[in-house]
């Protein structure tokens, strides 16, 4: 009786093709990528038919929470140069009679939205990473400081939209809210747009279909 | 893999051959970077752009020399927003000696949108009479124009209803923007967002819970 060969086959697979594959997906997430904004809220948008595709540039968002804690965020414009945030936070300093660093102001203009009273700004730009941040605001949360300031009293709301509307003109409103949000606290916002002369909005909804019969 | 074969067998005869490499590389560093990268993109990236819904409110600043323009009385149909999802309705305009009745109905399909279908019909069928003749080419439109034409439509309508919209106490934003889509859905030419007044509030009370 004869042994058995086991045919011996290397244990090497060809990984080319597989390498190829992957090089191409790669290449096609690196090129169609646009990072998600870091968002400091979550927030559960409803839904309506509009099909309207959000302006990536140049546009104002105020995103209200559950709670109706208003979150405030403006871009940089419409290339790196024009720099609409830090301008901004300069107006806002000056209005509030603040001091930031050069260097806070370069932080500022890399970060995205934001829900405090301008006093605490400075704290919050000083963290070292996103996490910092985003305990720190957790921290406010939890001590009810969090949210940007909308009363009468001291309304840092319409500064900071009336600031921001004095450095870019074509700049968009939009607005983001949770659908559990109370509507009172939305009027309130869009009041305060309004007596700033902004009667445009764009509200943030998801996407869904609707089929419509004219009955006989 | 990468093995390198190396011949050295031949060191003390003069002749020298040539070092032979295997032609194999060893890829599985390189897939597994290229794994982690790909599962990074993927995770980070955002696809679809977020949707916006695009509503105008009218400016605030009051001109008192112009007079606001007289609703009428056939057309007039106001909606009241009301807590646990509910929506009430009435046609014509409320009178203090004769409230009209609310009807009580929801964001439901066959809530308000059938309601909505039936008053805004004339205008609706012209809409869709001119969206037909698109689809069967018989109207060929750039995009733009379409929106034109379609905003021309809804400007002549002179039989629909005018909708004003009031929002009661504790509703949701949800709520909201519900109502301003159902607007868009039924085509309703006017609409406007409008406090409750005194009368309205009365009727509230009594309304069907």
């Amino acid at each position: 009786m004869s042994k058995i060969k086991i045919q011996k086959k290397s244990p090497h697979i060809d990984m080319t093709p597989m390498v190829d594959l992957f090089a191409l997906l790669l290449t096609f997430f690196m090129l169609t990528s646009t990072f998600r904004p870091q968002e400091p809220a979550v927030i559960d948008t409803p839904s309506s038919i509009s099909e309207k595709q959000a302006p990536d540039k140049e546009i104002l968002n105020i995103s209200i929470d559950k709670e109706g804690k208003v979150y405030f965020n403006l871009d940089n414009g419409p290339d790196t140069t024009t720099k609409f945030r830090e301008k901004v936070l300069e107006k806002m300093a000056e209005q509030y009679k603040l001091k930031f660093t050069p260097k806070q102001y370069e932080t500022f203009s890399k970060l995205s939205a934001f829900g405090m009273p301008v006093q605490l700004l400075n704290q919050w730009i000083d963290k070292k990473d996103p996490t910092g941040r985003d305990k720190f605001q957790k921290q406010l949360k939890e001590a009810k400081k969090d949210g940007i300031p909308t009363d009468s009293a001291d309304n840092q709301l319409a500064w900071w939209i009336l600031l921001t509307r004095q450095v870019d003109q074509n700049i968009q409103v939009g607005i983001k809210a949770d659908m559990e949000t109370d509507y009172k606290v939305v009027k309130k916002i869009l009041d305060i747009l309004q007596d700033k002369k902004v009667n445009k909005f764009n509200l943030t909804t998801n996407l869904e279909k609707v089929e419509v019969k004219i009955e006989n | 893999m990468a093995e390198i074969i190396e011949n050295n067998s031949g060191k003390s005869s003069g002749k020298r051959k040539p070092k032979k490499y295997s032609t194999d590389i060893d890829m599985t560093p390189m897939v597994d970077l290229m794994c982690l990268l790909i599962t990074f993109f993927m995770l980070t990236t955002a696809f679809s752009k977020p949707k916006v819904m695009e509503i105008v409110l009218p400016d605030k600043t009051i001109d008192t020399n112009i007079k606001p323009m007289p609703v009428d009385k056939n057309r007039a149909v106001t909606i009241i927003m009301a807590e646990n999802d509910i929506i009430y309705y009435y046609e014509g305009l409320a009178k203090a000696d004769s409230l009209p009745s609310l009807i009580k109905t929801d964001y439901s399909k066959d809530g308000i949108r059938k309601f909505l279908l039936k008053r805004n019909k004339p205008l609706l069928e012209q809409i869709i009479a001119f969206k037909e003749k698109i689809t069967k080419g018989e109207l060929v439109l750039p995009r733009d124009s379409v929106n034109s034409e379609l905003k021309k439509l809804r400007n002549k309508d002179k039989v629909g209803p005018i909708i004003l919209i009031k929002a009661a106490d504790n509703i949701k934003y949800k709520n909201f923007v519900d109502i301003i889509d159902e607007m868009a859905i039924t085509n309703i030419a006017r609409y406007a967002i409008v406090d409750l007044n005194h009368l309205e509030l009365k009727m509230l009370e009594t309304a069907p819970k």
